[in-house]
């Protein structure tokens, strides 16, 4: 009977040791996967230039996913969008020029409160997009 | 021999350990599949919410603004570089037949059930330019693309219903009535 009390009493420290150990906080700048891999699994590169029209393009493509446009920037090249289907789906996406004759899109999502930081939602978005814009999706080398 | 009390205990003790683990998982919740992926119902989708009109993009999207304004939203964002507006309006949600249902159970329990009381109505309208004549505005050609979303929270404050609204008969009605701004400000009124 003792051996079991003793247990339960530990089992419960053990719970509020745990529970205090991990402040909050740490969830600010907190990541699952390294900066390189996260970035590789988020971004893709162009062969166009006119970033005007990639940022249109991008912002057709989260309409026909079922996103709805929060906030688009023309001189920051950003765009963010809100899918919500009982869940939350968030999504920001950025393009920039890379060199003279590439872009580069980057996109990065949060599932209702955690990152999203698998491959494979990429993927398909990239692949959405890379429709609309006739053209193809290279990893950055 | 064990103590039926203490065992008992023991038992509730495991239980909650459990729910508390279960909620713990159900935190780190994974990506539906179908998410990002381009689906049939997305092409319905975007004849559904999408527009032509035989005007340049910035006439169609001050002609937007007002229709918008016209139905009561708010606009919260716009970047007409990229042709974009996002609007919202908060409503009352209350429909009678929940009322309905509510005074029901009350009368037959006396608990008080909670009924959808608010809504966050967010729409968001994209313009593109199809074709673009610097000469004759009305050679031009540009699309318009909006989308309505709605939040709806109950009288305890909770959300009960986060979605996209794809009834074709909203979308009808707006254009028609983006279609009658275009007419009133080509006309000046």
């Amino acid at each position: 009977m003792k051996r079991k009390q003793r247990f339960t009493t530990a089992l419960l420290f053990a719970l509020v040791f745990l529970a205090s150990c991990a402040p909050s906080t740490r969830q600010i700048l907190a990541t699952q996967e390294s900066q390189v891999k996260l970035r590789a699994i988020q971004t893709r590169v162009f062969d166009a230039t006119d970033t005007d029209k990639m940022l249109r393009t991008v912002i057709a493509t989260l309409q026909d996913l079922g996103f709805i446009v929060d906030k688009a920037d023309h001189v920051l090249g950003a765009v963010s969008g809100t899918k919500l289907d009982q869940y939350i789906l968030r999504m920001t996406v950025s393009v920039r020029p890379r060199g003279d004759t590439q872009l580069l899109v980057r996109a990065n999502a949060q599932y209702n409160i955690t990152a999203v930081e698998n491959p494979e939602p990429y993927q398909q978005f990239f692949d959405a997009l890379s429709k609309a814009v006739f053209l193809t999706a290279h990893p950055v080398d | 021999m064990v103590n039926p009390v203490k065992k008992n205990t023991v038992f509730r003790l495991w239980i909650g350990i459990g729910v508390f683990w279960l909620i713990f998982a159900g935190c780190a919740q994974t990506i539906p599949e179908e998410a990002l992926q381009l689906s049939i119902e997305s092409l319905e989708d975007r004849q559904l919410q999408t527009r032509r009109f035989h005007t340049d993009e910035k006439t169609l999207l001050s002609a937007s603004a007002a229709v918008l304004q016209d139905l009561g939203f708010n606009i919260n964002e716009s970047e007409t570089e990229l042709g974009v507006i996002v609007a919202s309006k908060q409503r009352d949600a209350t429909t009678p037949s929940q009322v309905v249902g509510a005074v029901i159970v009350a009368v037959l329990t006396g608990a008080v059930m909670p009924i959808d009381k608010e809504q966050l109505i967010r729409a968001s309208l994209v313009t593109r330019p199809i074709h673009m004549d610097d000469t004759d505005k009305s050679k031009c050609r540009t699309a318009v693309r909006i989308t309505f979303q709605r939040i709806v929270s109950n009288t305890q404050g909770q959300i009960t219903r986060r979605e996209g609204i794809n009834e074709a008969k909203i979308y009808q009605t707006f254009f028609d009535k983006l279609a009658q701004s275009l007419f009133l400000e080509a006309h000046e009124i």
